[in-house]
């Protein structure tokens, strides 16, 4: 097989998921991620040190448990911030159960999308708290660059597992995770290479939250009840609530996969990604419908073809309403819709990926997993098949929403593999 | 500050920076091929250095000598010493 049959343009090659990694706020695995899911439990937890955060409103957050830095080794983790060992960790469960060995590493058929919201907040911060005290270099390690700038998880990850495709690094805050899956989804339709590395990763830091409480979209009436928020499409929501970890899938090649005669686990069959320019932060239903409706064609489906909606839905006032009211525009009010915020809070560029691989489970095993801590829908929120209770249902088709702060729209559409 | 105390505050800075064993630290060991210390960790080795015996030694040409953990006591001895004439 050709490194690169880009010249062959003609040629759409079909892409499935043949990995998954999971670095989340139920633990270090897949396996944990989905026990979490489906036992209802909440990742959120009540965080003492954002009390030092002067004005900071929302104390609570879903920090991951379980993490071994040192797994991975020193002369790699040296330039690596938390996110980038989430990502690496997250990157070594997907490449194992993918069966992708040294060489297949180092052969330039594997490439890495990979992204944050942005670098290290937590690093920067400390290079600062000392850089200002004399404005002195003296002290500034060589490792710091390479734990801020922009590219920090993929090329962390790319250097540790020594892979030599092509790296993009995606960084799209809460649409992240869903653009490097889609971007690496179309890199390989295209045949720029068979197998990709995709997801995303970020670390919580109290920064994270304050962005959104300055803009009045975090949670800040349950740091006494953490384990009753955020809750998304519910009357009584009261904002989103920060997490943190990383997502990561291997994409491959239908005939690729088949030719090195692993287990896929999904299909990704369409995507879309749009620039919402009505505003930089404000949702807007029509553009996150518009969104949908491009995977839809993207994906050559029908609306009615899709069985399972995974909601964005961070459970901020405007958000979940803009996204019920978008799902009921492109499919009525009969798909079952469920977002898995209300579990692990918004891992934010690790959502679009973490949420994916966790549908994807959902795909495999024929259960709804639903939203957690969805009581009573709110009545401004759209009339749809709100998932309120763990429900058997034969999925073969889902759409995996992102919609992000800068007007990020991201809409993937995933299929349950059958050899066809 | 004796010499041994030298040595051991060298080798405990840099058992932390590098996460080295503190029970291999054998002065005829290369900080490369023993260590396993690349490029990076010797800027990053003359910073953890500055700090532990508060020095400036960036500047010194010696620096690109240093071979084996055994050279940087030497070394740091050295400056010590002349920094304690002057």
């Amino acid at each position: 097989m050709p490194l690169n049959d880009s010249s062959t343009q003609l040629i759409a090659h079909r892409v499935v998921v043949t990995g998954m990694g999971a670095i989340s706020p139920f633990g270090p695995s897949v396996a944990e991620l989905d026990q979490g899911l489906r036992a209802g439990e909440s990742g959120v937890r009540y965080c003492e040190e954002m009390r030092d955060v002067h004005g900071l409103r929302s104390l609570v957050a879903a920090k991951v448990v379980g993490v071994e830095p040192k797994r991975i080794a020193r002369k790699h983790r040296r330039s690596m911030s938390n996110m980038s060992i989430y990502a690496a960790l997250a990157a070594q469960e997907a490449l194992t159960q993918a069966a992708i060995d040294g060489d297949q590493c180092r052969s330039g058929r594997l490439g890495v999308a990979l992204g944050s919201t942005v670098g290290s907040t937590e690093v920067s911060q400390s290079f600062f708290e000392d850089y200002l005290r004399d404005h002195s270099l003296e002290r500034m390690k060589t490792t710091l660059f390479f734990q801020l700038m922009n590219h920090s998880c993929a090329a962390n990850v790319a250097q540790t597992y020594e892979i030599n495709g092509r790296i993009l690094a995606p960084s799209a805050a809460c649409a992240t995770g869903s653009q490097a899956i889609g971007y690496g989804y179309e890199m390989i339709v295209a045949g720029h290479q068979q197998m990709m590395l995709c997801g995303g990763a970020d670390e919580l830091h109290p920064l994270t939250t304050a962005t959104f409480d300055v803009m009045h979209a975090a949670s800040t009436g349950h740091n006494e009840t953490p384990q009753l928020t955020p809750r998304p499409f519910d009357r009584h929501r009261d904002g989103m609530v920060c997490g943190e970890g990383s997502g990561v899938v291997v994409l491959e090649s239908l005939e690729s996969a088949q030719e090195r005669g692993v287990e896929i686990l999904a299909e990704v069959i369409g995507f879309a990604t749009l620039s919402d320019s009505t505003s930089i932060a404000n949702p807007n239903a029509s553009v996150m419908a518009e969104c949908m409706r491009q995977a839809l064609v993207s994906a050559g489906i029908e609306a009615a073809d899709v069985d399972y909606v995974n909601a964005h839905a961070t459970a901020t006032a405007q958000g979940d309403i803009a996204e019920s009211q978008a799902i009921a525009e492109v499919f009525g009010a009969n798909v079952p819709v469920s977002s898995l915020k209300g579990h692990l809070g918004h891992t934010m560029a690790a959502s679009g990926a973490l949420e994916s691989i966790a549908t994807i489970g959902m795909m495999r095993q024929g259960t709804l997993v639903p939203t957690l801590h969805l009581d009573e829908v709110d009545p401004l929120c759209a009339d749809l098949d709100y998932v309120q209770q763990p429900r058997q249902k034969n999925i073969q088709i889902a759409l995996k929403n992102n919609f992000a702060l800068g007007g990020v729209n991201t809409s993937l559409i995933l299929r349950r593999y059958t050899c066809d | 500050m004796t010499e041994q105390e030298i040595v051991t505050i060298i080798n405990d800075a840099l058992v932390e920076e590098f996460e080295l064993d503190a029970d291999e630290m054998q002065p005829e060991l290369s900080i490369y091929d023993d260590l396993g210390l690349d490029s990076l960790d010797t800027v990053d080795m003359v910073i953890v250095l500055e700090g532990a015996f508060k020095f400036k030694i960036r500047e010194e040409a010696e620096i690109k000598e240093i071979r084996t953990l055994g050279d940087i006591h030497a070394f740091v001895q050295r400056k010590l010493e002349v920094e304690a004439k002057n």
